[in-house]
């Protein structure tokens, strides 16, 4: 017999009997739910950025390549996309990433995450191995809680996703704060108003 | 690495002697719990979230077989390979043909308390593969050669100096420089390096969905996502209870997770995977390890439900202040403490004793598992098996004979009273556990009985 059979059939010889499965209900929501996103991703060490009109947005992106830093764009609102070129880069070269800027998907209030899909970042080690990311989101796309994040994004048509909030971080030595762990050092939300995206 | 097993009174003993270290500890990880008092309060339907969580979770338990095999069809068609094993050892029997096929012989691994509860890191070596924990408080703890204390904050017992001294010895860092951020910097170079030169990444699992046949793993660090990325191989190794139905309900333990761990309103990263990237192999462990036999066990059945938060070690009076490594089991504190009986009940028959039975655990965990009767309940068995220990054996024996005897009930009673008030000495000296924290109370000189008499007689006077 297979350890799969045998832990199969063991589960059935040990089951207690059906319970039901609960419904999901929630009614939290907010007066304002950017201004909880941006209080909380303040609380969490990330950044945020307002953009109103078209133009700052062009200048968010030249403000940001200057000297030799790398900087990978995927978003056409704030200029050249020059994310293709990463598609299939080594480790080594995406290390060498100063920032990156993907456009996230959904932006939850409660908790100051981000979605961002496997489609949206070209290569997944982008938003990990780089230095800096800054992440572009509507101020339409934010949502309460992650309950309806999830009715947003649906269960599966991308291979990858992650909700991101926050810069990478860690508290391991001695409950010490540390931002920039092992991820990114800093994280910035360039949160657009509607329509300009 | 320690390698003989002193029980957990003796642990912790050790453990107090550095006063100064163990208050430490203890304060901080009170902190922690303060840090998930506040977040929980910060959501209104917090109790309501707790409800469904347990709910969903006791579902799942009471169609696991169904939920399994339906994960298993999906992440197949997603093109994941799929993997059962009965026990440790087939676990990393497993793991290790994963490795060898594709002459592995560095790999980078994430948090997994089940590949601690399998010993995958030592099994490993003895095959001449090399793994790196990326997890910075694992890395620490690895290059120290010991066990994690805590399943989410793994070198809690270790100080800056401690870190300073290690790293120095390990990486080159300054002798003597204890600032936090050098020595993350430090660590984040080697394992940035580590990452995109290892032949293949292994990760746990916080959450695997049914419907979709997806693995949702959750760090602070991005070593999980890191170490994934960067590989043409990623092993994820779960216990087979990580299952839940569907990806609407990672909305309610997401909500949960975080919050309850460290009081944070989510990990940074909660990573989805669904199928493995362009050129890639991926792999998922479903692993049983006694698990099925928990689930036979009504009354322990529940602690299957838990999603490895550490709320009830945070809380718990004993932990903070005995420390992980007292528990002498890849999982600490309460949960530790009932899931351990249920490998070896012998091993780890102290573990059960390990508690004041308070009940903080319970009031915290995220998924309401009844821990304090689940204590309990393991203190029973583990007394009836013979295994409480041969001094408990012998004063239980004594108490019975008292205690079914009214007369020498009475004499025995009237007998301490009497030692305690005349020759206090007696029991007042280091022979008297109980003496060693406090001060013995002073005995009255009438028992409850004899003034219940007097009083009632009083009364009927009156």
């Amino acid at each position: 017999m297979s350890s799969r059979d045998k832990i199969v059939a063991e589960i059935r010889k040990n089951a207690p009997e059906t319970a039901p499965l609960p419904e999901i209900i929630s009614t939290c929501r907010y007066a304002d739910p950017v201004e909880q996103f941006i209080t909380v991703l303040q609380s969490i060490g990330g950044t945020i950025h307002r953009v109103e009109r078209e133009e700052e947005a062009r200048l968010f992106l030249a403000d940001q390549a200057f000297a030799d830093r790398i900087v990978v764009n995927n978003v056409p609102a704030l200029g050249d996309v020059t994310i293709n070129a990463y598609v299939d880069a080594n480790p080594a070269a995406i290390e060498r990433v100063h920032t990156v800027i993907l456009r996230g998907r959904v932006g939850v209030a409660e908790n100051a995450a981000v979605w961002v899909p496997e489609s949206a970042m070209a290569n997944r080690l982008l938003p990990f191995l780089c230095q800096h990311l800054v992440l572009v989101l509507s101020e339409k796309e934010m949502v309460d809680t992650l309950h309806e994040a999830y009715a947003a994004i649906g269960a599966g048509e991308e291979g990858y996703g992650v909700f991101i909030a926050g810069p990478s971080k860690t508290a391991d030595i001695e409950q010490s704060l540390v931002l920039g762990a092992h991820g990114p050092l800093s994280l910035q939300v360039l949160l657009v108003k509607e329509g300009l995206l | 690495m320690n390698t003989t097993i002193k029980d957990h009174s003796q642990a912790a003993s050790q453990f107090l002697e550095d006063k100064q270290r163990a208050r430490w500890h203890d304060e901080t990880l009170w902190f922690v719990r303060s840090k998930r008092d506040k977040a929980a309060h910060g959501v209104e339907e917090w109790e309501q979230l707790r409800e469904m969580a347990s709910g969903i979770k006791e579902h799942t338990l009471s169609k696991l077989d169904h939920y399994l095999l339906q994960f298993e069809a999906a992440a197949k068609a997603n093109g994941v390979q799929v993997h059962w094993a009965e026990d440790a050892d087939e676990h990393n029997r497993i793991v290790h043909a994963i490795l060898e096929k594709h002459g592995a012989k560095n790999v980078v691994k994430s948090k997994s308390m089940l590949t601690e509860e399998c010993g995958l890191n030592p099994y490993l070596h003895n095959k001449g593969i090399n793994v790196v924990d990326t997890d910075l408080g694992e890395y620490i703890v690895q290059l120290r050669n010991e066990a994690p204390s805590h399943i989410v904050l793994p070198a809690i017992h270790l100080k800056k100096e401690d870190v300073s001294a290690t790293f120095h010895q390990h990486i080159g860092t300054e002798k003597g420089n204890n600032d936090e951020v050098y020595l993350t910097r430090a660590a984040r170079r080697v394992l940035r390096e580590k990452f995109i030169t290892a032949d293949a990444a292994i990760t746990g699992v916080n959450f695997a969905v049914a419907e979709t046949g997806g693995i949702i793993i959750c760090t602070n660090e991005g070593n999980a996502d890191l170490g994934a990325h960067a590989n043409k191989v990623h092993i994820a190794c779960m216990g087979f209870e990580k299952i839940i139905p569907q990806t609407e309900h990672l909305g309610v333990f997401l909500r949960l997770l975080a919050r309850s761990a460290t009081g944070q309103p989510i990990t940074t990263y909660s990573s989805h995977f669904l199928r493995p990237q362009k050129g890639q192999e991926m792999h998922v462990v479903l692993v049983n390890n006694g698990r099925t036999r928990q689930l036979g066990r009504p009354e322990f059945r529940s602690a299957l439900k838990c999603i490895r938060c550490a709320a009830c070690f945070n809380t718990c009076p004993v932990y903070r202040r005995s420390g992980g490594h007292s528990y002498h089991n890849s999982v600490a504190g309460p949960i530790g403490s009932v899931l351990a009986p249920n490998f070896d009940m012998k091993k780890n028959a102290d573990l059960p004793f390990a508690s004041t039975l308070c009940g903080s655990c319970t009031n915290v965990c995220p998924v309401k598992i009844n821990l304090h009767e689940q204590l309990w309940h393991w203190r029973q068995k583990i007394v009836a098996a013979g295994y409480g220990g041969r001094a408990k054996t012998a004063s239980m024996q004594v108490m019975r004979l008292v205690l079914s005897n009214p007369v020498l009930f009475r004499v025995s009673g009237a007998a301490g009273r009497s030692v305690m008030r005349l020759v206090p000495w007696a029991v007042n000296n280091r022979l008297n556990p109980w003496y060693r924290q406090r001060d013995m109370p002073i005995a009255p000189k009438q028992s409850f009985r004899q003034w219940y008499q007097q009083n009632r007689k009083h009364e009927q006077q009156g």
